[in-house]
This record gives structure tokens, C-alpha cells and sequence, in this order.
């Protein structure tokens, strides 16, 4: 069976905060999906051709519904068309894509659980089905617009930061580890490079592994035009060169094996 | 209905193929894509050695379009004769690799290698916009094209098609260039340098600063440089430029192409390929054409 687009149905959506949408839609992805795996969203305008990557925010199985959580871009965007949908409506799709969250690793650890920014929404699911001995949820914000917060305390020991300090710690997510004094064993992040920059240091100080999840401009989004590598520690075998294509060998990656 | 077509001596079961670079070496696509049904897989350009390509972001989407500098990142020829030929040797489907090169000797030596493997075709890509050396430097000159194309003729055992710019003043000059050269066959367009620039960072999107746009905004631009360069020499055509649509790849055959490239509409739809090769067919049902070469170059 060859693999392709999908006409999916739009459930609902919603406005969480400014700019910020979400989305449930019925789909087959949702039978597969794992947590930090993301969905290439199309327009139908053949003006905006490339696929959107957007990660998956949520899995239910039984309804088969993924949902996604995706911030529009600007005026004259795909995803300012995607936020102008309503139930009932279509909306092509592919995946899900990419490779999720190693939720195994985690078994009897304490783990960090760290989203930031738009990077926040694949940290949700991730949440909800991980089995783990500590789970330390942290997010941060910008300002007082903490979406999915209620949703994030549900699911675990929530800690937030704000840029501002609107809400929670006021600064990034490692002044709220340290604010908190908070401890783990295995780290799960999803955010802006400068976080997972910091987060990359974090846990090699302390020899922690750390999985990260990265983004970068996408075209395929299948791992064949080489439009989104990242540098990579080793020679990557599909390659040959120090590239790893973040669509198909990522968006998660160990931090120790990415050069960010 | 007969949708064979002949480029340059080797047979392909329709006039669809892939435009290099938009397709990886065929394995990556070939979860969405029978690749049985295409008339052959082009490859992404592969030079002798690995080229890790240029820093990110290398992709911008524009309007009607995009822009890449990928910058022909490859896994240098000794991997992919080991890896990538083989695979596609599984498919009943013609092979054509696209050769990438910095200096003359860096082109020979990748089509020399290939003389040996069972691929039908070379594509040699003297046209890349993003790359500092080689590529586009011999796609602006005739008098490069022509010899860049007499030297890889002498050590290609396959048909040679010489890719084409589109950065270039007279293309039928070009085209006649490689013709004298010694080629077998063109292809064109490659992709037109752009610029985007990015109003909020006050910056260039693109790492590489310019980039080669394609996708539907460059359609009919390819298909009047195809119709000038099927005025301009006898040689086969591979028409390729912003194809999306079936209607698309129709216009450059009649425009006077043998064979056409999908390129960037993979990325809208990976099964594009598929679809275009049953529209092709339908349209000749429609049209009643019994066969394709029929309808190459009727628009005059």
C-alpha cells in the first residue's frame, strides 16, 4: 500500500490565545501517531505549495482524531487559511511524520518534560502517555498567554516560566528548574534553538540524556530534498556527510548526536 | 494508446520522469510512488566525492513557488553505486543520474565511474544556481557548455542530456552549444536565481543569500524556453519548469519536449508523478492521439 495525502476532516477548532489555534481532525494518523511525531499540513491555494509541519498535540485513538496546537504565521499565510476552517471542513494531510519521543527510556527515571513557545503542544501527549517514576512538567511562555496549562496539570507536576513574568518564573524554563530546585534523570524538550541550546549544556554538565526535538524550514517533509538538515556529531549513513535530515531522521534527536 | 517514448536510443514506457534534486535517489519517494509506473527516476546530482552542501535555512516557500539553495549536498558516487543503483535496479524503470561537478575532471570522473553501472542515462547538471564553483559557471558560457560537453562525451558509455539554465540571455545558443558539443539529448529549465528577504529580521532568508526559484510561478517561462530551444536544435527534450498538473506537463510537449520532469509539485503531492502519466493518457484518449510522439511539438 502506497502511503498519501489525506483528506481529513476538521472536528473543531479553537482560538487558545492570540495567534495561537487548535485543531481536531479525524484521521488515520491517529491510529499510529506517537508523541513528538508531526503531521505535514497542505493548503489547497497551489500558491502555497509546501507542506506545514506541525506537531501532534494529541492522540485519541478511540474518536481516531489527532490534534494540533500551531501558531499563525502572518497575514497572507497557510496557516492563517488553516485558522479560518471550522468543523465539518476539509483539510489535506500527511503522516504522521517523523520520528516521536523514546517514551521507553524513561521507565523508573525522573524525567524533565520541557516545551517552549510553539514547541510546547508535542510535550502534551508526550505527558499523557509517558510512564515514568517523576513527571516534572515545565513550560514556558512568553507572557500571560500560558496555553494548555490546565491541561499540562492534569497530566503531571507543572511548572511554568514566563519571559515576562506574568505567570510562574519570571525568565526561561532553567530558571524554573533552578527556582524550583528541581532534579532529573532523562530530559524531553521541545522549543526555540536558544532553549535547547541551553538544555544541550544543561544536561551535558550533568550527564543527563536528553532528547530534543528540532525544526527547521521544511519542503518534502519525507526525508528526499535535504531542504531541513541539521549538522550532525558523526557522518549520518544516509548522507555520507555530517547532515541529518530532521523530517525523516528526526524532529528528535539525542542531544549529544546534533551540533546545534 | 502508445506513450513510448525514445531519448536518444533508450525507450521509456512514458514521458514522465522526475526533476533531480526533488526526488532523492528515488528510495525516499518510493513509499508514495510506484516507481514501475514512471518512464524513468531521475536522481539527485551526485559528484565524486560526499558534498555536505550549504548551512540552513535552505528552503523558502515563495509565492506560487519556492526557493532552495540546498546546494547539491550528495553522498559522493562510491555510496551510490553501492546503495542507490541497486535499488533502483529493482524497478522496471529507466535510470537516469544526474552528475554534479566543481572542475571538468570532477564531472569526468563521475560519468567514467558510471561507464560501468547499469544506469541508461546521464544528466549532467551544468546549470545549479547555488553553488560557488562549477555547475553554473559552464551553463552561462557557450563556449563552456561545449566543452564540458565534449569532455564528459568522451568518457560517457550512456546518452548524455545536457541540463540547462534558464539564467541565461539566448537559450537557443545554449542549447546549440552542447548540441555541438556532442550531446544527446537536453533538459531545461533548471531553476531561476531569487532572492527573498526576510522584512522582520531585516535579513536574507536563505543562508546562501539567493536561491533557485521553481514551482508554478516559473511554468510558462519553462515552456517558452523549451519551444525556443526545440526551434534552436534536433535534439531530444526533457521539458521541465513548475509542473503541477497534468495540463502542465502537456503544454511543454506540445512546446516541442519528448519527455517531461516533475519537480517541485512533489512536495504538494508526493504521488504527482502517478497522476500526471494517467492524465497524460486520458488527455490523448480525449484528443484521440494514438500515440504521444504525436503530440510533440505540434504547437508551432
Amino acid at each position: 500500500m502506497l502511503k498519501e495525502k489525506e483528506q481529513a476532516v476538521l472536528l473543531s477548532q479553537e482560538k487558545l490565545a492570540e495567534g495561537i489555534f487548535s485543531i481536531w481532525i479525524q484521521t488515520k494518523a491517529a491510529k499510529e501517531a506517537v508523541p513528538g511525531q508531526f503531521m505535514s499540513v497542505y493548503t489547497e491555494d497551489r500558491s502555497r505549495l509546501l507542506p506545514r509541519p506541525i506537531s501532534i498535540c494529541e492522540i485519541d485513538r478511540q474518536r481516531g482524531a489527532i490534534r494540533m496546537v500551531y501558531r499563525v504565521t502572518g497575514e497572507h499565510t497557510g496557516t492563517k487559511q488553516f485558522s479560518l476552517l471550522g468543523a465539518g471542513d476539509l483539510i489535506s494531510v500527511m503522516g504522521p511524520m517523523g520520528n516521536g519521543f523514546p517514551m521507553e527510556k524513561a521507565r523508573g527515571r525522573k524525567a524533565f518534560l520541557i516545551g517552549g513557545g510553539i514547541g510546547v503542544p508535542p510535550i502534551l501527549e508526550l505527558a499523557k502517555q509517558i510512564d515514568c517514576e517523576s513527571r516534572q512538567i515545565i513550560v514556558g511562555y512568553r507572557d500571560k498567554h500560558t496555553f494548555l496549562r490546565e491541561s499540562f496539570a492534569e497530566n503531571g507536576r507543572l511548572y511554568i516560566a514566563t519571559e515576562d513574568g506574568s505567570a510562574g518564573t519570571r525568565g526561561n524554563v532553567l530558571d524554573a528548574i533552578r527556582e524550583n530546585e528541581l532534579e532529573a534523570d532523562i530530559i524531553y524538550a521541545c522549543g526555540p534553538m536558544p532553549m535547547l541550546r541551553a538544555l544541550k549544556t544543561y544536561a551535558k554538565e550533568r550527564g543527563i540524556e536528553c532528547w530534543i526535538s528540532l525544526e527547521e524550514r521544511m519542503a518534502c517533509g519525507i526525508g528526499a530534498c535535504l531542504g531541513c538538515v541539521c549538522k550532525s556529531k558523526e557522518t549520518d549513513s544516509h548522507s555520507n556527510v555530517k547532515n541529518k535530515r530532521i523530517c525523516k531522521d528526526g524532529p528528535v534527536f539525542l542531544s549529544t548526536e546534533v551540533e546545534i | 494508446m502508445n506513450m513510448t517514448v525514445n531519448i536518444a536510443g533508450v525507450e521509456w514506457k512514458n514521458p514522465v520522469t522526475t526533476a533531480s534534486g526533488t526526488f532523492g535517489s528515488g528510495a525516499e519517494f518510493s513509499e508514495y510512488v510506484d516507481l514501475n509506473r514512471l518512464g524513468a527516476v531521475t536522481t539527485k546530482g551526485v559528484a565524486n566525492v560526499p558534498w555536505p552542501g550549504n548551512p540552513t535555512p535552505r528552503v523558502a516557500e515563495v509565492y506560487g513557488g519556492m526557493m532552495n539553495a540546498i546546494g547539491l549536498q550528495n553522498p559522493g558516487i562510491d555510496l551510490f553505486c553501492k546503495r542507490d543503483i541497486p535499488f533502483l535496479k529493482r524497478y522496471d524503470t529507466r535510470i537516469i543520474v544526474n552528475v554534479c561537478g566543481k572542475t571538468e575532471e570532477d564531472y569526468c570522473q563521475v560519468v567514467e565511474r558510471l561507464a560501468e553501472e547499469p544506469v541508461d542515462m546521464l544528466e549532467i547538471n551544468i546549470s545549479c544556481p547555488n553553488v560557488k564553483e562549477g555547475g553554473i559557471a559552464f551553463g552561462q558560457n557557450p563556449q563552456a557548455a561545449e566543452q564540458i560537453t565534449r569532455a564528459v562525451k568522451r568518457y560517457a558509455r550512456q546518452p548524455v542530456i545536457m541540463k540547462l539554465s534558464p539564467n541565461v540571455t539566448d537559450i537557443g545558443e545554449m542549447a546549440k552549444a552542447v548540441e555541438a558539443g556532442g550531446a544527446d539529448a537536453v533538459s531545461l529549465i533548471n531553476t531561476l536565481t531569487g532572492m527573498k528577504i526576510d522584512i522582520d529580521r531585516k535579513s536574507f532568508v536563505l543562508a546562501n543569500q539567493t536561491g533557485g526559484v521553481s514551482g508554478p510561478a516559473i511554468h510558462p517561462i519553462a515552456v517558452r524556453m523549451v519551444y525556443q530551444a526545440a526551434k534552436a536544435v534536433k535534439l531530444p527534450i526533457i521539458g521541465m519548469g513548475g509542473i503541477s498538473c497534468v495540463e502542465d506537463a502537456i503544454e511543454f510537449i506540445l512546446a516541442g519536449a519528448s519527455a517531461v520532469s516533475v519537480g517541485t509539485a512533489n512536495f504538494h503531492n508526493p504521488s504527482i508523478t502517478m497522476e500526471i502519466v494517467d492524465g497524460i493518457e486520458e488527455y490523448m484518449r480525449r484528443q484521440g492521439f494514438e500515440k504521444i510522439t504525436d503530440m510533440v511539438g505540434i504547437v508551432n
